[in-house]
């Protein structure tokens, strides 16, 4: 099989997010990014996919320069090749027009199977993969855990709200977008790292791909969200603050 | 006719809660644009939740039926309602964030050359409409651009269902075309698991563990706390997808909702994700060592510092007090 994954990279889990001076985005300047947690779990399907069937995973990723570390990642951790979609304007382009440009960039390849994150950590919109799907004219499932190749097609299993789940099959090719946790991450050995090196990247500029068109999604600007909850933040040493929280539990709260 | 379009998304199952809630975000969107409110649902006009309505009922609401729509496809459920907006021509679309909504909605909107904007939880004048960004760190304010109608999807919980007196309204029945052959997925019957053998739901005190334990190696330090206060062991979604605790100990949208008197959320961040299945707890507890994160908003005591350092701090605290 085939299998494209588009990866997109996020401050990382622990970074501090400031607001930029004119409140449009975030401040960029000295954020540490990693790759987006559950397209990780999209990579790590792709990877065993390919284990047992055999084929070619292709990693893609849009932005600017910095998403390199993310595609060789991608490919010390196996990844055979990838594409990158050079663009700096990530942050003014909606969904819509970032799945226009992973499109342009996917069909020419013809993959069997397009993987992707259930959604992004930052803007958590969770619609990139199955946009995708529509503009490409192909079947898709959401929230997936689990993905077993059948005869026919797929059959993969699907989170749904509660605890519960559903097998659902479909037809190749198809888009998946993966839910974390339904494997265990590899890590990237030294000698995927080394190899990594030699594998093609092959930077598409997103002005060549003539997916442009304006945005229909538009954030204005973005703030501090307001508290909804009067907290009382205990300071002091460590020993104080528990001090004080076991006092507060005790006798105002009286949960202790 | 101009409309907002509040969409019952799931069939008439008694999770009609979110619907009024979406008619709740449908009111307000037509204060602000004057238009009229409309209500659609998939299912039997006689059945279905569109026959009485809390509050205002709309002008006018759809039934959708097919029996190619008995059961939940994203091709099946795109096909019937981007034939019923062609036909009504809403200015806007509400619909509930739900898992079914996230899936086939995306698609729905992008047939139409639009976007959704989605898991809003305020509209403000314009129309703007608030979501969360960075996992709660940051709202966005958005707006929708170009033509055709405005799709939108809101929070639970967000738009409070509307407690006057029911009401009814005139329900036309809605009948797509679609044959059998243009759905491609097969869905089968829905499943759990296993059977759980933690019931977090009646805990009376809870210690979630999130990804700022870094560790599995460092797992005893909430573990002795938990011990000490008497309490469940929980966590958030990372700690679970790790194997560090199993996944039936999961608080949050995608595990179990919890209520304890006492919920203290260690080294988690306080995405909606997790905070949908702990807020309505008695009182909160939060050590986070980010000042900003967003799990202060809920919590009624704070503790902004590393949990390496408080929680053995305080499980010995707690051991002296009791």
């Amino acid at each position: 099989m085939k299998i494209i994954v588009a990866m997109k990279q996020v401050p990382a889990p622990d970074a501090q997010i400031r607001i930029d001076a004119a409140g449009r985005w975030i401040d960029e300047s000295g954020l540490q990014w990693a790759l987006n947690e559950s397209d990780a779990y999209a990579l790590e399907e792709a990877l065993q996919q390919k284990e047992k069937h055999g084929g070619e995973v292709v990693a893609v990723c849009a932005g600017p320069e910095r998403v390199g570390s993310t595609i060789r990642e991608a490919l010390a951790k196996g990844a055979d090749r990838a594409i990158h979609i050079d663009c700096d304007d990530l942050a003014s382009r909606d969904a819509l027009g970032i799945a226009r440009l992973l499109a342009a960039a996917i069909q020419p390849e013809s993959p069997d199977l397009i993987l992707t994150g259930l959604q992004s950590e930052d803007l958590g919109l969770g619609q990139t993969g199955v946009i995708l799907a529509e503009l490409l004219g192909l079947p898709h499932a959401t929230l997936i855990l689990h993905v077993e190749k059948t005869e026919s097609g797929l059959r993969v299993k699907r989170e749904l709200e509660e605890g519960w789940f559903q097998n659902v099959e479909l037809p190749i090719p198809a888009v998946l977008t993966i839910q974390s946790g339904g494997n265990k991450l590899r890590y990237a050995t030294l000698m995927g790292i080394k190899r990594a090196k030699t594998k093609e990247v092959r930077r598409i500029a997103a002005a060549s791909l003539a997916a442009a068109a304006a945005p229909v999604v538009l954030l204005d600007r973005i703030a501090l969200p307001q508290k909804q909850k009067t907290t009382q933040m205990l300071s002091g040493s460590p020993q104080e603050a528990a001090a004080a929280l076991v006092e507060k539990l005790k006798f105002e709260a009286r949960a202790l | 006719m101009s409309s907002v379009l509040v969409v019952q998304e799931a069939r008439a199952d008694g999770k009609s809660r979110f619907f009024q809630e979406s008619l709740a975000a449908g009111r307000i969107l037509a204060g602000l644009t004057g238009l009229p409110l409309e209500a659609a649902a998939i299912g039997n006009p006689n059945s279905s939740v569109l026959a009485e309505f809390s509050g205002p009922p709309p002008a006018a609401a759809h039934a959708v039926q097919h029996p190619l729509l008995e059961t939940y496809t994203s091709d099946g459920y795109v096909l019937a309602f981007e034939q019923l907006i062609r036909k009504l021509q809403p200015a806007f679309v509400v619909f509930p964030h739900s898992y079914q909504v996230r899936d086939f909605v995306p698609r729905l909107a992008a047939r139409f050359g639009k976007g959704l904007i989605g898991d809003v939880t305020a509209i403000e004048a314009g129309p703007t409409f608030v979501r969360q960004l960075f996992q709660g760190r940051v709202n966005g304010m958005y707006r929708d651009a170009g033509d055709g109608p405005c799709f939108i999807s809101i929070q639970s919980g967000a738009f409070p269902p509307d407690s006057a007196t029911a009401g009814a309204t005139t329900i036309h029945p809605f009948v797509p075309e679609m044959i059998a052959a243009q759905i491609r997925t097969h869905p089968g019957e829905p499943f759990r698991a296993s059977a759980r053998t933690v019931d977090l739901g009646s805990a009376q005190a809870i210690v979630a563990v999130g990804r700022g334990i870094k560790e599995e190696a460092n797992m005893p330090l909430v573990r002795d706390l938990a011990a000490a206060l008497g309490a469940e062991l929980a966590a958030s979604r990372p700690i679970c997808d790790n194997g560090w605790l199993p996944m039936e100990r999961q608080v949050g949208s995608s595990g179990q909702t919890v209520a304890p008197k006492l919920y203290l959320a260690a080294g988690i961040s306080g995405a909606i994700q997790h905070l949908v299945g702990m807020k309505g707890s008695q009182c909160i507890v939060a050590i986070n060592k980010d000042p900003d994160a967003p799990i202060f908003e809920v919590a009624d005591y704070g503790i902004a510092a590393d949990l390496f350092e408080v929680i053995p701090a305080l499980t010995e605290a707690i051991k002296a007090a009791r």
